[in-house]
């Protein structure tokens, strides 16, 4: 079966720093795929590649068989690739259903466009009714009506989640979705990524190596543009030049 | 997202139709031309607004758009034209074409290099049209008479303003339906966030293209009442002076505001007549009173009622 993400040597370069190096890596459907690296690897611009926030110089990027590597990032939105930032991005003045409303809005193959201009959106009770439903997937139905600035930093990455899900990505790329977060914060994301196992596709790029390693199915090791290493948690975590480049003592 | 009773709306559009009638009864006629111009600027401000504080865009440009509209009523009637009902749709197809290609090019910017390349493109515009011969250069070309709207008689001032009225009334609602209506919320998302939108999958500078394109088919509408009130299509009406003029407008208005356009428009001619009875100073004032608007209420006239839902 062909993977579900096809990335070959894929390049970009910053005047001449070569974040990206000639990555090879290929995500398979249903996976948690994590991506993990040091500091200044170039994860966040592999993600910003594959999400079409930047384009690529040199690689093959491909989705479900399609050539993505010139497309725009609606396109990839709308070919099924949706990504959560580092920072997190909401509407921050804007109710919570709100939030999550247009990012259901967002999916015109399914809901039909937002080029619709008389008709009022409050009266699509489809549209808010899926978008009640995702709120609830992430715990927050109840702050339905909040607006999204009033919520605690870990709530707004939940949020940020479930307007990702809401466009019903076949692939999900979270960009270190603990960042920041206290203990209990961190636990409670870690089990809305753990219950997204199975039915759905995640590139995941975390610091956390207790979370990445618990909930990988697969794991890739970035380091200086390159991916180094590949395969099950066990095997990377084994893995000779993984343990020298970068996991160093905190395995031991 | 509020509903609310529109009565405090029918009353004040029922006050403003009569507004002719009051006039003449008190033998003011000279004034149905000012509530004309002043409906006419209200419309071509509301416009602006729809770009700016909807779309979130600050365009330096809609003169170019309110303009064109006039030259086209007024080029049209040389040409033997002058049905509103052809000449008018025109105005607006011109306005829209014009506002497609420079909206196309501009909105690949943001923020003051927007600004300023709206600016660039209307003055290419204005310099176009005053040294064209056929648009009679820097003395714009006079209307042969107004427009004619069967069954309406425009060379009847009270009718102007009731058409200009009713225009801007018609705009106000489809405004209010618009910001309520999937692709006003998609608005609302892209002036809070727009990398969010775009990662949302949403086509961005389709987005934002459209709301540009619908202000200034609005402006080109505007500008071809505006013509006909004039008497003419004027090249002061395509200068950038006429630009922030209207920036003023909404300004003072209210940013954002559905009655914003309204409000200042009424305001700035309101008060630039006043004070031209009193002053040949009328200018100055007119900054302070923005000066103090900018200063005392950022959120414009509008800003100063309770409830200023968009």
């Amino acid at each position: 079966m062909n993977p579900l993400l096809e990335v070959a040597g894929l390049k970009r370069h910053f005047g001449g720093l070569w974040a990206t190096n000639g990555v090879d890596l290929t995500v398979e459907a249903g996976e948690i795929h994590a991506l993990i690296g040091p500091n200044g690897a170039g994860k966040t611009t592999l993600v910003h590649l594959i999400s079409g926030g930047l384009l690529p110089d040199e690689g093959r990027l491909r989705f479900a068989g399609t050539d993505i590597a010139r497309r725009s990032m609606h396109e990839r939105v709308a070919l099924g690739i949706t990504r959560s930032y580092q920072i997190t991005q909401v509407f921050p003045q804007l109710p919570l259903l709100e939030n999550v409303r247009l990012a259901v809005q967002a999916r015109q193959h399914d809901f039909g466009s937002s080029f619709r201009f008389f008709r009022p959106a409050s009266a699509d009770f489809s549209l808010i009714e899926e978008a009640e439903e995702w709120l609830g997937r992430v715990g927050l139905a109840e702050q339905a009506h909040v607006h999204a600035c009033d919520l605690s930093h870990g709530e707004q990455r939940a949020l940020e989640l479930a307007m990702a899900l809401a466009t019903r990505p076949r692939l999900l790329l979270l960009d270190e979705p603990l960042a920041g977060m206290g203990p209990e914060e961190s636990a409670h994301m870690a089990g809305l990524i753990q219950s997204l196992k199975g039915e759905q596709t995640v590139l995941l790029v975390e610091h956390d190596m207790d979370v990445v390693f618990r909930l990988a199915d697969r794991v890739s090791v970035l380091v200086a543009g390159r991916i180094v290493a590949s395969g099950t948690p066990d095997a990377v975590r084994a893995d000779p030049e993984v343990r020298r480049a970068y996991l160093g003592d905190e395995v031991q | 997202m509020k509903h609310r009773s529109p009565a405090g709306e029918v009353v004040l559009l029922a006050a403003a139709i009569t507004v002719p009638w009051l006039l003449q009864a008190a033998g003011e006629d000279y004034y149905i031309g000012f509530a004309t111009r002043m409906a006419i600027f209200a419309l071509a401000a509301t416009s602006l607004n729809f770009i700016v504080g909807y779309g979130g865009m600050v365009a330096f440009g809609h003169a170019a758009f309110f303009g064109l509209g006039g030259y086209v009523v007024a080029l049209l009637m040389e040409a033997g034209i002058a049905s509103a009902w052809l000449s008018w749709p025109a105005a607006i197809a011109v306005a829209t074409l014009s506002a497609l290609a420079i909206g196309a090019l501009s909105l690949r910017t943001r923020g003051v290099y927007f600004i300023m390349i709206t600016l660039a493109f209307a003055q290419m515009i204005y310099y176009t049209v005053v040294s064209a011969a056929f648009a009679g250069g820097e003395d714009g070309l006079p209307l042969m008479q107004r427009s004619t709207l069967a069954p309406f008689d425009l060379a009847d001032d009270a009718t102007l303003y009731w058409i200009a009225l009713a225009l801007l009334a018609a705009s106000l609602f489809a405004l209010q339906r618009l910001a309520g209506s999937r692709y006003g919320r998609a608005l609302a998302g892209l002036r809070q966030n727009e990398t969010r939108m775009e990662a949302l999958g949403y086509p961005v500078l389709r987005l934002k293209l459209v709301c540009f394109v619908i202000g200034a088919a609005v402006a080109g509408l505007a500008g071809a009442l505006l013509a006909n009130q004039n008497g003419m299509a004027s090249p002061t009406q395509l200068y950038w002076t006429q630009s922030g003029m209207l920036l003023v407008m909404v300004i003072l208005g209210g940013v954002g505001h559905r009655y914003g356009g309204v409000l200042g428009a009424l305001a700035l001619l309101g008060l630039e007549e006043a004070l031209g009875r009193v002053t040949e100073h009328s200018h100055l004032y007119v900054g302070l009173a923005l000066l103090a608007v900018v200063l005392f209420a950022p959120r414009g006239l509008a800003g100063l009622w309770k409830g200023t839902a968009r």
